[in-house]
């Protein structure tokens, strides 16, 4: 049986509560009749032979590509790029799709006798991973073959003997990346694409980046002309990546892309409640919902983070595709449709988000104010194509506990962002004066480079992925939030849903209209 | 007259530390060595001498340390008891048995309002010739406050003969303590000179260079004071003040802080500004001046870790025994200073009395405005317990509205 598309549910009487995240725990609203509610389509069907698949996709690249065999030549200097710690979300279980695919390109690589083989893990401007972590990404067999020898790396956009200059785009963009990538042979970039925002010419543009180059397409002007940044075709964010992805091209790197697909199979089997529609549920999805909200709530908020972040992701691979950059994303970017895209027709008054306790930038962190904001607004929010979910003037209404809480070692600029610079300004135009002060602060890059801290400038990043909503909207409120957190992110507080109902009254009048994302497992809103 | 005396009394100086320990700040007042009782004037102690009847007088945390059973051992033979606590004075002269120079027409005539310097430096003891530092003017640094006539006693509210502000049968002071309070300055900011005199003294003594950074630990009366004293005397790149309470962080920016935040985030803040790095909980660079106006172990560690090398820290607030570890101020050649009291300024060329320029401090930022409540004597415990947890219940400054203020209606 295909599995079914996306739903859209609008609310009756008889309609059992909605289910909303809420952090490290979840909560029951009710909402108002007439509302809709987005659900997410079935997982799409994984592939039956994913290591098959691999080698064929290998074997049979887009686009003006040579298969890989005949990329490879001994003496050569081969590069193998691949995502980092923020995807997939929340991280999949052994085997990681990274894993499976560099396995393949290693065997290939020892087949043609190269042997000056790097991998490097495309960070940007995010933190280190842990050993752990880049242990699950690419397994211990390549782990242990390749880290002991200093030839597992971690990309450093602040090492200026590792950094080349490879030039400026037609738009005045410097492009400067990981100079043993940009002067290899043959550059692999190994990618997982979870949503459409991922991957094409932004894997090695952003991903192998310098601040010096990213400057250029992150910040807050972009932002607000990437509608959304879901579309490629319609986010200044892509273009400017498309730019320097092709200076990369002509300045001779030569990129061999390979893209991976998951389906939505989010939650392992005794959360699957969260991927099923609540009228759906049985009694053992009612009595999984009951006992893990229950245990959860009884629980310490650390340890409760912890037990979440342990959780690992059925995510199965559905596609593979390899080759040229272009024509491998054009692929692989209508495979995420099919799996995600949800068709709606018209706009909202209000949208409601239920926010998890994960985002691409706390994988086993605290979900800081800074972050639930770029969850909501950056993500969320853009989960669109054609136009915003919600109206122009609209509210949305987020469910977090929204802590005033931070990872000291992971994200130890965002503190600062938080007390110093939103404590001035809430503006994501604003906010840019400071930018450079925390981009070079010295503190700051000795810990990403040293340890495992987000760059200085990303909770500069994480404001400006919300530019698009903050200019959009006519009001944000969070439900169950820390107050004085949400109000230094310029948000107004709610205890409940019915307040939140009431306060976003004043903004959008009474009887609105009202549509709840049902998310995660991710779906796109295709809205007419 | 109603007056409250502090006594030697050590089981109730023991008990007052046992339970402010327990209860916080002025929770033991009840079993401690202050009481309210009856009083007559003090006798004059020579020529030069007037009575002043209080207005207002406020509480100070060395008042505090005192009833709480906390002050330091240092100044046992420094004050004289029983006497009557509260230095920081404004009251009218009393023409009773006053000076007999005084007459009307000059300017310390019955009547007149002023405030009280009240260090009990050599012209008061009828020391002369002064001790060196009395002879520079700076009688906050006299070397004779426990000798002369007098009884021992640093400032009037630590000595026996001279009486304190909290009495009903007013106080003694020498004339050469007494300065006269301008009616622009209503009878809340003349209480404040006192704190803000010492402020100023702090704040030109701190030795700040134009665009230093300069950080302030606390919010308190001393922290606020300091704070625009800072902004309105000398001339810092940045004026950056930690702060307990979010009332005491909206006045310290208005107050002239570039920025108030927590204590938590100033070491942050600092780092920001500095752009240090971090080791061992150190900043590497840090701030160029530190002003401690708390005066304990954690305030003095806070600051060490946040002042630059070769940085200098100034104690404000009154600390008494701590303990700390000193391996920073060694390493990186810190300078730690104490700032007490007043005297005379050193001051674009000039040499001023501080209590002028403090009364000009006091003035320009409107200092009354941190008086926040006025008790009458009989309420002593709960005037010393809102002291005591001022931050906490929002407020800065309590102070004692005396009999006198009461009765004349005097509200200037």
């Amino acid at each position: 049986m295909s599995p079914r598309p996306g739903f859209v549910l609008e609310v009756e009487r008889s309609t059992p509560p909605t289910l909303f995240w809420h952090g490290e725990g979840f909560r029951l609203e009710r909402l108002p009749s007439g509302s809709r509610v987005l659900y997410p389509p079935e997982p799409v069907d994984p592939l039956d032979d994913p290591v098959g698949a691999i080698r064929h996709a290998l074997l049979h690249p887009f686009g003006d590509a040579e298969p890989l065999p005949a990329l490879l030549r001994p003496g050569m200097r081969l590069t193998i790029a691949f995502d980092d710690v923020s995807l997939p979300l929340p991280p999949m279980r052994r085997p990681d799709a990274r894993q499976l695919v560099i396995e393949e390109v290693l065997d290939f690589a020892a087949e043609a006798g190269v042997d000056d083989v790097v991998l490097v893990c495309a960070l940007a401007l995010h933190r280190r991973l842990t050993e752990a972590e880049l242990r699950h990404a690419v397994g211990d067999r390549v782990y242990d073959a390749f880290a002991p020898h200093g030839l597992l790396q971690q990309h450093d956009a602040e090492d200026p003997d590792n950094l080349i200059h490879l030039g400026l785009t037609d738009h005045g963009e410097d492009v400067e990346i990981n100079k043993r990538a940009a002067t290899s042979d043959l550059l692999v970039y190994v990618n997982i694409n979870l949503v459409a925002m991922d991957g094409g010419h932004k894997s090695v543009a952003t991903g192998l980046a310098s601040y010096r180059s990213l400057r250029h397409h992150h910040n807050a002007r972009t932002m607000q002309h990437s509608r959304s940044f879901m579309d490629q075709h319609r986010s200044e964010l892509h273009t400017s990546n498309w730019r320097m992805g092709r200076l990369i091209a002509d300045a001779g790197v030569k990129v061999f892309q390979i893209e991976t697909n998951l389906n939505t199979d989010t939650f392992p089997p005794q959360m699957r409640f969260l991927e099923r529609r609540e009228w759906e549920w049985s009694g053992r999805d009612r009595a999984a919902f009951l006992a893990t909200s229950a245990a959860l709530a009884r629980t310490p908020d650390k340890l409760a983070r912890q037990i979440l972040h342990s959780v690992r992701s059925p995510y199965r691979l559905t596609s593979v595709q390899a080759g040229e950059v272009e024509a491998v994303h054009a692929r692989t970017t209508e495979n995420v449709y099919a799996q995600q895209l949800v068709a709606v027709e018209g706009q909202t008054d209000i949208l409601t988000l239920g926010l998890p306790y994960i985002c691409p930038y706390n994988v086993n962190s605290i979900m800081n104010p800074i972050l639930v904001a770029c969850l909501g607004l950056g993500y969320f929010f853009n989960m669109y194509r054609g136009r915003p979910l919600v109206r122009e003037g609209g509210v949305v209404i987020m469910s977090h506990p929204t802590p005033w809480a931070f990872h000291p070692g992971h994200h130890p600029s965002y503190i600062d962002f938080f007390e110093q610079v939103l404590s001035e300004t809430t503006d994501p135009a604003d906010v840019g004066k400071y930018e450079e002060a925390y981009a070079t602060d010295p503190w700051y890059v000795h810990l990403y480079r040293t340890g495992n801290a987000y760059h200085g400038v990303h909770p500069f990043y994480m404001w400006y992925w919300c530019a698009h909503a903050l200019e959009h909207l006519g009001g944000v409120i969070i439900v169950g939030g820390d107050r004085a957190a949400v109000r230094r992110l310029g948000f107004t507080p709610a205890s409940t849903m019915a307040d939140a109902l009431e306060l976003a009254a004043d903004v959008v009048g009474n009887d609105p209209s009202l549509t709840h994302l049902h998310s995660p497992p991710l779906l796109m809103a295709d809205v007419s | 007259m109603k007056a409250l005396v502090v006594e030697r009394s050590l089981p109730r100086f023991a008990a007052a530390r046992l339970v402010s320990s327990l209860g916080g700040s002025g929770s033991g007042t009840a079993l401690g060595p202050l009481r309210l009782t009856d009083l007559g004037a003090p006798a004059l102690p020579g020529p030069g001498w007037q009575r002043v009847q209080p207005l207002l007088a406020g509480i100070c945390g060395s008042d505090l340390a005192t009833v709480d059973g906390r002050s330091s051992r240092y100044f046992e033979d420094i004050v004289s008891f029983p006497f009557v606590p509260g230095h920081e004075v404004v009251g009218v002269v009393d023409g009773d048995g006053g000076d007999p120079e005084t007459a009307a027409g000059d300017a310390l005539a019955p009547g007149t309002r002023v405030v009280v310097e009240p260090v009990l430096g050599c012209v008061p003891r009828g020391i002369d010739p002064p001790c060196a530092a009395c002879a520079e003017r700076r009688v906050g640094g006299c070397e004779r406050v426990a000798f002369g006539h007098i009884a021992p006693g640093l400032q009037i509210g630590f000595c026996a003969d001279t009486g304190g502000g909290w009495s009903q049968a007013g106080l003694v002071a020498h004339r050469s303590q007494l300065h006269v309070v301008p009616d622009a300055l209503s009878d809340e900011d003349a209480v404040m000179v006192e704190p803000a005199a010492c402020a100023t003294h702090a704040a030109l003594a701190a030795g700040v260079e134009p665009g230093d950074t300069v950080a302030v630990l606390g919010g308190g009366t001393v922290g606020l004071t300091t704070t625009a004293a800072l902004r309105q005397l000398v001339s810092p790149g940045a004026l950056l003040v930690g702060a307990k309470y979010s009332h005491q962080r909206d006045l310290a920016g208005e107050l002239g802080a570039d920025l108030a935040v927590t204590p938590a985030q100033l070491a942050r803040a600092v780092r920001r500004r500095s752009r240090s790095l971090t080791t061992s909980g150190h900043l590497t660079g840090g701030a160029d001046i530190v002003v401690d106006c708390v005066g304990s172990a954690e305030s003095l560690t806070e600051a060490l870790a946040m002042v630059r090398p070769r940085g200098r820290v100034v104690l404000v607030g009154m600390p008494g025994r701590v303990q700390i570890d000193l391996a920073s101020l060694w390493h990186r050649e810190v300078s730690v200073t104490g700032a007490y009291a007043y005297g005379s300024e050193r001051t674009g060329g000039w040499v001023r009395p501080t209590f002028e320029i403090a009364m000009e401090v006091v003035a320009a930022a409107h200092l009354g405005r941190l008086v926040s409540a006025r008790y009458p004597l009989e309420r002593f415990e709960e005037a010393v317990a809102h002291a005591g947890a001022a931050g906490r219940r929002g407020a800065v400054k309590v102070v004692f509205e005396l009999e006198s203020r009461r009765r004349k209606g005097l509200t200037a």
